[in-house]
């Protein structure tokens, strides 16, 4: 593999993509405003013995002190009047009564914030603490606000890498993910109900411009189905980009793209064949096979407890080039693959460094 | 000297209001009103004449009149007459009057309201239509279809008269008090079916701002397409649960739905409304606030409260909900206190 000499574009000088991994560059921390306590901290502490989480509807608190105090407050205004039962009750209660009676607000995008703050995060936290035992690494590359442009790696069979990415910059960097999806995910009953509920939307450029206007976190995972069920002998080997659009939406609203790159997610489900007649039939892009499913029956669609790694890379600056920029397929092209490219390098740096598939 | 005003649909309630409103305007010298049937409600001062829109006495009537500004409704449900289609009527309708138009000199302005429902609905579709969003799926049945070949029609006209100038307001479906609709009769069932695994996005305007929108189009040469509905959105099953009703999911389909709703409730649902029902829409209305200078007043959650205050809550009253929730939080608060040495129970989602 020629590996090009790429040249960090659009970082006004500074380094594009760093190779450091346990303090963030000049550049990133730019774009994360915050103050944090010494970086290698932040940057070890985001592993699992963090347990402290913020609620995404604030601003990351600085430590556990500001965590318990903002919980304390939380719990006093969501008191019920009475005060007859007990705190996590009448919580539970005042939620059901809520959601039948319609009382609580969605956006035009239809993303639904308590639902998935309240249960749809809760019901994944377990897999991906227990299950999974994400280990996160570079959270601080992450903006703490702002638009910016999430790019990752795509498989695992199931799109389980989406949620808890999802799950993870929720938990621990307080903020919404909005996935862009394929548009057969708003084809199906039932999935597309819940990824329009947890803030999904199509993998559009109207869709992805207006979010990143609006200051969103988005992420988009551009290998798609090619990516997701991608057979088992080809993991970690990244598919085509896409046509580089979300490089272009990127461009135009000047928000930064952050390289996300996901281990341990392609043995969850080991995809070691496919019907592709049954899947042709069902109109899916594949049906896949594992060393599960289906001879185990229901049993087959637990995933493998394989240990993951999420880390996030080096922030790649948009704001700085000319208008027009984004039209330019050229440069357009260009960054796609300097994502990529970052990304899969990423993947083998983390690969190599793993002791076990599953530990 | 003020505009002579030629509304069509004024039998309507929407045409009706939005006359009224004209009449008072200073900057209207006259309103005619045109309809089929005779208005229910009362059209102020405006000039009633009773016509239908395929008949040559149209062109007549511009002339007479010296109308100079047409407003023309798209009616979602025109009086059923023998031997004709709603579509028949819409559509040959606009044909017939937009020829009339053509000939007529005098004619300076015209404004159509239309539909978003030209965007159609589909899981291939952006999440919110702007002004310029081509539709994947051209709505193929019912009103929406109506008002899709009712644009096409005027963009013809308008290249033959580049002269007058062009206002089309495409609005999101009526909700509010003293709506009567097809999205209204089908909220007020007392058990709204939905489509089993889908929960669409919902926009609906006030009748209020589409009468004021409208009326502001027609004293004010505000060329463009405008979409035009309430602030923010709502999903079907928290309209209806806001609505004090409970939901049935029905396994997709429209023969089913259509059958269960029929079933249920005597009551069809249109075609062109299934897509709608499975997949939502929500459009942009930047446009209408800063270009065409009009922010609707009522925003969706608005306007379905209001809708809901006039048809009363059904099965699932929202205040009974709230007692329930009460006795239920005592009942459970009684039983902690009597075992308060016991595991607390955890709450949660």
């Amino acid at each position: 593999m020629a590996d090009a000499d790429v040249i960090p574009i659009g970082t006004r000088g500074r380094p594009g993509r760093g190779s450091r991994t346990t303090s963030p560059s000049q550049a990133s921390r730019l774009l994360a405003p915050r103050p944090r306590g010494p970086s290698k901290r932040a940057a070890a502490g985001a592993g699992r013995e963090q347990t402290a989480r913020a609620r995404p509807d604030a601003s990351v608190p600085e430590d556990v002190d500001d965590v318990v105090e903002q919980a304390a407050a939380e719990l006093g205004e969501e008191a019920s009047p009475g005060g007859a039962a007990p705190d996590p009750i009448a919580r539970a209660l005042a939620f059901l009564r809520r959601r039948l009676t319609g009382d609580y607000e969605i956006d035009e995008i239809g993303f639904d914030a308590e639902l998935t703050s309240s249960v749809l995060m809760p019901l994944l936290r377990p897999l991906a603490e227990k299950w999974f035992r994400i280990e996160v690494r570079g959270l601080s590359r992450v903006p703490a606000e702002g638009g910016a442009l999430l790019v990752a790696n795509h498989s695992g069979t199931v799109p389980m890498d989406a949620l808890m990415t999802s799950l993870v910059l929720h938990d621990r960097a307080g903020r919404y993910l909005r996935a862009l999806g394929a548009d057969l995910v708003f084809t199906l009953p039932f999935v597309s109900e819940l990824a329009r509920k947890a803030g999904a939307t199509l993998a559009c450029a109207e869709d992805a411009e207006r979010m990143l206007g609006d200051g969103e976190l988005v992420g988009v995972w551009p290998e798609g189905f090619k990516g997701v069920g991608k057979p088992f002998a080809e993991r970690y080997q990244l598919r085509r980009f896409g046509r580089g659009g979300f490089v272009s939406a990127a461009i135009r609203t000047g928000v930064p793209i952050v390289p996300c790159s996901i281990v341990g997610a392609e043995e969850i489900y080991p995809l070691i064949g496919d019907i592709p007649a049954l899947a042709r039939l069902l109109k899916v892009p594949y049906l896949p096979l594992t060393p599960l499913l289906p001879w185990l029956g229901p049993l087959g669609v637990v995933p493998l407890p394989s240990k993951w790694v999420i880390e996030f890379g080096e922030p790649i600056r948009t704001d700085a080039w000319r208008d027009g920029a984004a039209d330019d397929p050229m440069l357009v092209l260009n960054v796609t693959d300097q994502v990529r490219e970052t990304i899969q390098q990423t993947l083998y740096t983390l690969l190599m460094h793993r002791k076990h598939v599953f530990f | 000297m003020g505009r002579v005003v030629l509304v069509t649909g004024a039998a309507t309630p929407l045409g009706a209001e939005t006359a009224r409103r004209l009449v008072d305007d200073a900057a209207v010298a006259r309103v005619v009103a045109v309809d089929v049937v005779p208005p229910a409600a009362d059209l102020g001062g405006a000039r009633f004449v009773r016509a239908d829109l395929r008949n040559p006495v149209m062109a007549e009537l511009l002339g007479v009149e010296g109308v100079d500004t047409v407003l023309h409704l798209t009616v979602a449900e025109p009086p059923a007459r023998a031997g004709s289609s709603r579509g028949e009527r819409n559509v040959i309708g606009t044909m017939q009057l937009l020829a009339a138009c053509q000939r007529a000199a005098g004619v300076r302005s015209l404004v159509l309201s239309s539909s978003t429902g030209v965007y159609g609905a589909s899981p291939r579709d952006p999440a919110v239509f702007t002004e310029d969003t081509v539709a994947r799926q051209l709505p193929r049945t019912g009103f929406a279809k109506d008002c899709a070949e009712n644009e096409g029609y005027l963009r013809g006209f308008a290249r033959r008269r580049p002269d007058v100038a062009i206002t089309v307001l495409r609005c999101a479906d009526l909700l509010g008090a003293g709506v009567d609709g097809p999205l209204a009769r089908y909220l007020r069932l007392p058990v709204v079916p939905t489509v089993l695994g889908f929960d669409p996005r919902l926009q609906v305007l006030h009748p209020d701002d589409a009468a004021a929108a409208l009326a502001r189009a027609t004293v004010n040469d505000l060329e463009g397409t405008y979409n035009l509905a309430g602030d923010g959105a709502v999903t079907l099953t928290q309209l209806v649960r806001r609505l004090g009703r409970p939901s049935l999911p029905v396994p997709r389909g429209v023969g089913l739905l259509g059958q269960a709703m029929r079933r249920v409730a005597g009551a069809a649902l249109p075609a062109d409304e299934a897509a709608l029902l499975t997949y939502g829409r929500v459009v942009d209305t930047t446009a209408l606030k800063e270009r065409f200078g009009l922010a609707p007043r009522w925003s969706t959650p608005a306007a379905v409260a209001d809708f809901g205050s006039f048809i009363g809550s059904g099965l699932l009253d929202p205040e009974c909900v709230q007692r329930v929730e009460r006795a239920l939080g005592a009942t459970v608060g009684a039983a902690c206190a009597a075992t308060a040495t016991g595991p607390r129970p955890t709450g949660g989602g």
